[in-house]
């Protein structure tokens, strides 16, 4: 099967001659959910920029589906669909409007395109507000809008950059229902975000680049796997002793009921348990420190500095 | 993407600045009219009847080809230089950026828009000429081609000002320090012939004389100039000023980083 993406070797050397992009490679299979992170400055916006065509290459090749972009770039265009990260519509256009004419950009006629946008609208919960100034809209509203007017051409590849940037929590899990739902029908997504248990959450393959070099390109499981340890906090039912020692882990004692635990890879947070059974304290419930993600990220981010 | 489809593209750019003027009427349509209004009555009226007859019509009837004139060039221009800036400015332009619509398509797009704003302003200004006095068109052929040509050249000029300006005060400096100028200079309100020799020659290098006396010849059937170098200027300049618009669009000038 042809990738969705593919990128070889990309370079971009801005003006100022800052160089963004180093010479990056990477591939995105057909109906993948790939997230693609990296610390701020690290090259994301740029390689979606030259993806979308909105910042010119300085060197490399770019395919969407097969389709060289140095060729064809009418033709990737209509296969990419793009939601930024800052709202880039007319403030003073109405919702239906702005949809409704990105349509008429890629050559849709008027009533497959109202159909589109209605089609859409409805699914990211804005049909009701289809006739009001997008200004007035609130900043989660605005956000759906922009998914729905990157989807009313119906692209096979959908690039989302920090598309839940600024939306509150049962927001961003409706959105985050929304793409599974899609990339399960089949459109191909690519993902940056700051909010890492979203990438972890939804993404299967992940690259992430800093100071224009791709670091890590892998898929999500076998990321995560590399991790050397885990910091788990426990909450006790018993009051913990001034003093908690477990052989073989670092263990602190954060207040009266709670313990934070250091798993080093290859031992077992049951000999932990066993450990406090042994002391006649019990667990009442148990969660991770910081996200594992995050904590990869810092360590490849950190690593390459 | 197929010609049907840029055709389409072509048409949703042109209704969306068409909606786009009309839903601020009053900011893009009615300020021509009031105006042109003051000016029939205070240059036609008031001034005109004390000046007496010029190239052998009344003050009135020789100023209103140029005020019509006057009312094209600067709708057709600042329509797309709002519009065009103001898309840039709301970053909104990124919606054509990434579509694969052509850059021809989004070119006249943008022209024919500001066309049809200068084209309604021309009929409102002539409709309210016609309270003060009667229109009797010499050429409607002229007419008709003077129209389109001048407002297609002054609304490519209008988007080669909103590619390179950066602020909003970068699209009124044009129209009021050099647009402005040029068409109170260009003979609206005299004919040439009252210039001193040195004075009319140094007004042959201004484009808009050349707009001006070409209209007014297709209405009155009087001219400064010759009607075909005045209409080969126009082309002249329009070609010109498609060409650099085109090459702005093509290389991404201040459009794509």
């Amino acid at each position: 099967m042809i990738p969705a993406l593919t990128i070889e070797n990309l370079r971009k050397v801005y003006d100022n001659g800052f160089e963004a992009l180093k010479g990056i490679s990477l591939e995105v299979e057909q109906g993948d959910f790939f997230a693609l992170l990296g610390p701020n400055g690290a090259g994301k916006s740029t390689t979606i920029g030259i993806i979308c065509s909105l910042v010119a290459k300085s060197g490399g090749r770019i395919a969407v589906f097969d389709i060289d972009i140095d060729e064809d770039f009418p033709a990737a265009k209509r296969h990419i669909g793009i939601v930024p990260q800052e709202f880039n519509f007319n403030q003073f256009e109405k919702s239906l409007d702005i949809v409704v004419n990105q349509a008429g950009y890629y050559g849709l006629k008027p009533a497959l395109a109202q159909k589109r946008a209605e089609t859409y609208l409805r699914e990211l919960g804005l049909w009701e507000q289809r006739d009001i100034p997008a200004r007035m809209l609130s900043g989660g509203m605005k956000r759906r809008l922009m998914i729905a007017r990157s989807l009313v051409h119906e692209p096979r590849l959908l690039i989302l950059d920090e598309p839940t940037a600024g939306v509150d929590i049962e927001m961003r899990r409706s959105m985050w229902e929304f793409l599974q739902k899609i990339n399960a029908q089949g459109t191909t997504i690519i993902l940056t975000t700051h909010y890492l248990e979203e990438a972890e959450a939804l993404c299967r393959n992940i690259a992430i680049i800093n100071h224009g070099k791709i670091v890590e390109n892998t898929s999500m499981k076998t990321l995560l796997r590399q991790l050397h340890k885990e910091i788990f906090l426990l909450d006790c039912v018993e009051e913990l002793p001034q003093s908690v020692a477990i052989t073989g882990f670092a263990v602190r004692r954060l207040d009266d009921h709670t313990l934070e635990v250091e798993v080093q890879k290859g031992q077992h947070i049951n000999q932990v348990f066993a450990a406090l059974d042994l002391e006649s304290i019990h667990i009442s419930s148990m969660r991770n420190r910081a996200n594992r993600l995050e904590e990869m990220f810092v360590n490849l981010v950190e690593g390459d500095a | 993407m197929k010609v049907h489809e840029q055709y389409v593209a072509f048409l949703t750019i042109v209704r969306k600045e068409i909606k786009r003027y009309l839903r601020i009427w009053t900011q893009t349509l009615l300020p021509s009219a009031i105006t042109m209004s003051l000016y029939f009555v205070i240059f036609g009226t008031l001034i005109g009847s004390r000046i007496g007859e010029m190239d052998g019509f009344t003050y009135m009837e020789f100023v209103v080809p140029g005020l019509i004139m006057m009312a094209i060039v600067t709708n057709s221009y600042s329509n797309v230089v709002s519009s065009f800036f103001g898309s840039k400015f709301s970053h909104s332009v990124e919606e054509l950026l990434v579509s694969p619509v052509s850059n021809f398509v989004i070119l006249m797009g943008y022209v024919v828009g500001g066309v049809s704003r200068g084209l309604l302003v021309a009929v409102v200004v002539t409709l309210v000429s016609l309270f003060f006095t009667d229109l009797s068109i010499h050429s409607y052929f002229v007419v008709v081609v003077v129209v389109f040509m001048t407002s297609t050249l002054f609304a490519l000029a209008g988007f080669i000002n909103a590619v390179y300006a950066n602020s909003f005060d970068d699209i009124s400096i044009i129209p009021t320090f050099v647009l402005t100028p040029l068409i109170y200079l260009g003979g609206v309100f005299y004919s040439m012939d009252l210039l001193p020799e040195f004075w009319a020659n140094v007004s042959k290098l201004n484009p808009l004389v050349y707009v001006v006396n070409a209209f007014r010849y297709g209405v009155l059937g009087v001219s400064d100039v010759s009607l075909s170098f005045a209409l080969g200027m126009i082309a002249f300049f329009t070609a010109l000023a498609f060409g650099y618009s085109m090459h702005l669009l093509n290389s991404g000038k201040r459009l794509r980083q």
